[in-house]
């Protein structure tokens, strides 16, 4: 297994190139040099020369990705490009282009992030998984039927309706909890509990969907048959067995979101003024401010092949049959 | 007394702050973006200043009551006094000719045992020697905030520290928004920046203690008093000396800021500021909240006792005399959604707020005189609203370097006034506006001086005097200057090709496609095809600074209020295709142009007055612009929040305002008893609606077992 974890580490580089190349060219292609200075200096009274001396004092007076004018390795290394990418492979992100430290705002706002991702998702796989297996447990009654009409209604609607209609149920109608905000260590539970529960109800509809889909596939299996001939109550048959053994299609799409989690949601803490990673991106984006985006970009691609190589690696522990080579 | 009793019988459970500071002589408020700094020589947004301007003093400031707007000393003893000298540096008598001014000299005498904020950077010990100046790797990694110093110090202002400043902005690595502006003024401005830019890239990384280098033009004269050495006549360089740019920074602070493993905690100059004024910035979270606290070392200031003639009935001069601030602390939250941010203000957890175009209608009715008054439901909430005219321009200009649209011609003049009468701002700011502006009828903002008012104010190019008001002129006005210029229902007369012109437009959403359709209608009226080109800010950007645009809408905020502040826009020396300046409609008129010399550095006055009305009649005539509007604001406040009047110069109002805690914290309490009884209702309801499944859950496991 170690050989393929580090073979897999040495894929990732190509693919992290190539993500912070595309990103670099998408981003240069809407915003030149002189764009992200002027955004940064405001629209006011802004010279020329004030321009050019931000340019240089930030970096951004190279040429893009190629310097005719420089000599040998230069004409890369000498570039825009080369300069600001080579310290993301070492987790130096570097200074926001407005000053701010990229990697200190990263820790300090991963936490309230993970603060409503990890109960959200915690309950919600709980929940969802019960709800999945009751309806099962039901299945060809009008509670199958119905528990299905109502997950394609759940699922159907927007996440911003529920968190609009959930601030204006329970904050503003019912008054029991506030209708935004943040506060740190204990005091924060009464800012949780609204985005929280909005998230597993959101995720109610899909997640059962889904998890009724496994639940099913696999209760038509022979090894089902054989329990129930043996005599096993159905809520035996449903809760161990058939758990046990969902559980490979469970984990691949739990554990490919697990390392994302702390990169936040953005319509979430944008409506409930949590201080998480999850407007750092769009943040970035609208203020033309190409190293956070860069450094956003690169941590997302990052997470996201950490997730699929821990959800591979997950696969040999629930599944004896499946070694990695 | 049955209040409080329901009060403490029902805390309020959506109280986002702490249930300690329920009585507290805290005010609360909102942010909607971060700001992006907060050190005096860079911010220059409303977003920075609303924070900076509370703790940072110039040495002037504006008088938060009367109108119109009038400097007055801050941290100065007196005004500024003013001499003119000749192009030897000689003295010259008052009342010298603007041409023979070569200089201004600005004395500033700032007043005595005026004490910075407690901050480490100024903390001494028992030697003398500071602190924190020489921190170790090791403190330095146990350090994540400022307050995580123990020790904290003052000093008294000194007029070294205004003069310090000054250089801070001239130095080039501080990209100071106003350097360039400055450069053109300050005597040795430009010969400073070259120095320091040589002294940087010498020294690296290290701290440059900018006292050692001289800019000749600013200089302290002694510890109180120091001087500027203005290039020519220059009188709005008072309105600059009351802005942030101008306020005093010890030098001790750079030094301390600019020491390794700092800035990679984001604790730098930018972020932690150093002030004399009334607040100090205790908690600086911009991704959550900013808390400002009183200064314990500030030097006293009393609530103004006069102001304008309504202040008095409104309640304004109550607290006159009164020891400012009022308040003890006041928090601003980051709250970028509206709906949100505006409920929070309705349960009483925010003290003011701006209105939303979603909540306009909920918050605010126009009576029969069309004055903007608060609906029923806020009334009865004890919501007051505060209204102001901005000084502030949105106009729709026209590129002068266009063949089509542009230029002094006769036939291009008319083509462009049949369209400011087309175009009608009066149904713009009803539609999208909310009626929250008034059509203008010029460059100047009314409350500056320049603007005239009643009949004087018109302009007769598209309006006529009607009953006491202006009125619009008819489409068949427009149609006929159509006509004049060569263009019959839309159709060039010479050529036969029907007429289409290219709109610049930022769109960015679903509204924008609406006024962009309104726009079309208001040109189909004369038969001209509205061709309209959206983008991206970036691409209009380049494109005004090409000046290969058409016709573009855009504004303007004043710096300070003065008429030269909103001329200089359609100043042909500051075209911005050829000059790169603020004239973006790139108009030039010779006349224009040498009224505008003369005005500008002019005292106000009625023959600056005559003037501007020249100044003003050429531009009507030419309509380089349609003047478009005058945006209102529109602020609400709860009862409980007082002493509140817009002031749209001053941002260190925060000082006057005044909280009635004990009011706020009953009528949270009573807005915001929790209601259980529909969530046990639900409750009950679901495990009803289970009972069923319960019942066929275990008559299966019954038949599973058998």
């Amino acid at each position: 297994m170690t050989a393929y974890i580090v073979r897999r580490f040495f894929y990732a580089i190509p693919i992290l190139i190539g993500v912070n190349l595309l990103t670099f060219i998408l981003f240069f292609v809407i915003s030149s040099p002189d764009d992200v200075a002027r955004s940064q200096l405001g629209d006011r009274r802004v010279s020329t020369e004030a321009i050019e001396s931000w340019k240089a004092d930030h970096g951004y007076d190279k040429p893009l990705l190629y310097n005719p004018s420089a000599g040998g390795w230069g004409k890369f290394g000498d570039t825009i490009f080369f300069q600001k990418s080579l310290r993301l492979f070492v987790f130096d992100f570097g200074q926001s282009d407005s000053g701010r430290d990229i990697g200190y705002d990263i820790r300090q706002r991963m936490w309230p992030s993970l603060a409503i991702a990890v109960p959200t998702l915690l309950l919600g796989v709980l929940l969802n998984i019960t709800f999945a297996l009751v309806i099962a447990f039901f299945r060809a009654t009008y509670i199958d039927f119905w528990s299905v009409v109502l997950c394609v209604v759940l699922l159907s609607i927007s996440s911003l309706f529920y968190i609009i209609g959930g601030q204006f149920l329970l904050s503003k109608l019912l008054h029991l909890v506030p209708i935004s905000g943040y506060d740190t260590g204990i005091n924060a539970i009464k800012f949780l509990l609204l985005p929280v529960i909005i998230g597993v109800i959101a995720g109610v509809g899909s997640g059962t969907r889904w998890y009724r889909t496994i639940f099913l596939e696999e209760t038509e299996k022979d090894y089902v048959r054989t329990a129930r001939a043996k005599g096993l109550q159905e809520s035996r048959v449903l809760f161990v067995h058939v758990l046990r053994n969902a559980l490979i299609p469970i984990l691949t799409g739990l554990v490919v979101i697990l390392p994302q989690l702390f990169l936040g949601s953005l319509i979430t803490e944008s409506f409930f003024a949590i201080p998480g990673l999850g407007s750092y991106t769009i943040e970035g984006i609208q203020s033309q401010d190409f190293a956070i985006v860069r450094a956003m970009v690169f941590l997302g691609s990052l997470m996201y092949i950490g997730g699929l190589l821990l959800t591979d690696i997950s696969y040999t522990l629930v599944d004896p049959r499946v070694s990695l080579k | 007394m049955m209040l409080l009793g329901i009060s403490a019988a029902h805390p309020a459970w959506n109280n986002p702050y702490p249930s300690q500071e329920a009585g507290a002589n805290v005010m609360y408020s909102s942010f909607k973006e971060r700001p992006k700094h907060l050190d005096p020589a860079r911010a220059y947004s409303a977003d920075e200043y609303s924070f900076i301007a509370q703790i940072y003093e110039p040495p002037l400031q504006y008088h938060f009551l009367r109108r119109p707007y009038e400097l007055i000393p801050l941290t100065a003893r007196g005004m500024p006094s003013i001499r003119y000298l000749d192009r030897n540096q000689v003295e010259l008598a008052n009342g010298a000719a603007t041409a023979a001014i070569a200089f201004s000299v600005y004395e500033v005498t700032i007043n005595s045992g005026i004490q910075y904020q407690p901050h480490p950077a100024l903390a001494r010990d028992s030697d003398g020697l500071y602190r924190y100046h020489q921190l170790t790797e090791e403190q330095v990694s146990g350090v994540y905030k400022l307050s995580d110093l123990t020790y904290s110090g003052t000093r008294e202002l000194t007029a070294y520290d205004y003069v310090y400043q000054i250089k801070r902005i001239a130095d080039p690595a501080g990209h100071s928004p106003i350097a360039s502006l400055m450069a053109r003024y300050i005597v040795g401005f430009d010969q400073f920046s070259e120095v320091i830019k040589t002294a940087r890239r010498e020294a690296g990384k290290a701290f440059i203690d900018l006292r050692e280098y001289p800019l000749s033009g600013v200089s302290a004269v002694d510890r109180y008093t120091y001087r500027v050495l203005i290039k020519g006549k220059y009188p709005q360089f008072l309105f600059w000396l009351a802005m942030p740019f101008f306020a005093p920074m010890p030098w001790e602070a750079e030094k301390f800021y600019a020491q390794p493993g700092l800035s990679e905690k984001n604790i730098t100059l930018d972020w932690y500021p150093v002030g004399t004024g009334p607040f100090y910035l205790a908690e600086n979270n911009p991704n959550l909240r900013m808390v400002l606290v009183r200064n314990p070392n500030f030097h006293g200031e009393t609530y103004p006792s006069d102001g304008a003639a309504e202040d008095k009935a409104a309640g304004l001069l109550q607290d006159a005399g009164g020891a400012l601030p009022f308040i003890d602390r006041a928090v601003f939250s980051l709250e970028k959604e509206a709906i949100p941010r505006w409920n929070k203000f309705l349960q009483g957890y925010f003290d003011d707020s701006g209105i939303s175009s979603d909540s306009f209608d909920q918050a605010v009715r126009f009576n029969a005189q069309g004055d903007a008054t608060v609906t029923e439901q806020m009334q009865s909430k004890g919501i007051n609203l505060s209204t102001a005219v901005d000084l502030s321009i949105y106009y729709m200009g026209f590129n002068m370097l266009d063949d089509v649209i542009g230029g002094n011609g006769d036939r291009a003049r008319k083509l462009r006034r049949a369209i400011a009468i087309a175009v009608d701002f009066e149904e713009f700011i009803s539609i999208f506006a909310n009626g929250r502006g008034i059509p203008a009828q010029g460059p100047i903002p009314p409350g500056i001086f320049g603007a005239r008012t009643g009949r004087d104010a018109i302009n007769p190019y598209v309006y006529d005097w009607v009953d006491g008001r202006p009125k619009r002129k008819s489409i068949g006005s427009a149609l006929r200057l159509m006509r004049e210029a060569g263009f019959v229902g839309g159709v060039d007369t010479n050529s036969g090709i029907p007429l289409s012109l290219h709109f610049e437009a930022v769109a960015r959403g679903p509204d924008d496609q609406a006024r962009l359709n309104w726009m079309r209608k208001q040109f189909d009226k004369l038969g001209i095809q509205l061709i309209v080109r959206s983008t991206d800010y970036n691409r209009f950007r380049d494109k005004m600074l090409k000046g290969t645009g058409q016709i573009f809408f855009w504004g303007w905020n004043a710096d300070y209020p003065d008429p030269e502040n909103f001329l200089f826009l359609l100043y042909g020396p500051d075209a911005k295709a050829i000059h790169n300046g603020e004239n973006a409609s790139n108009y030039q008129n010779p006349d224009f142009d040498s009224l505008f010399e003369k005005m500008k550095n002019m005292d106000n006055s009625p023959r600056r007055q005559a003037l501007i009305d020249r100044m003003i009649d050429i531009v009507r005539r030419d309509s380089p612009w349609i003047w478009g509007f005058h945006p209102k604001s529109f602020s609400l406040h709860h009862g409980w929040l007082r002493n509140v009047k817009p002031n749209l110069m001053a941002n260190n109002t925060l000082k006057y305002n005044r909280i009635n805690a004990e009011q706020r914290r009953i009528s949270r309490q009573s807005w915001n008893r929790p209601v259980w009884w529909p969530l046990v209702a639900a409750v009950a309801l679901l495990s009803i609606s289970m009972i069923p499944a319960v019942v066929s859950f275990r008559r299966r496991q019954r038949r599973a077992a058998l």
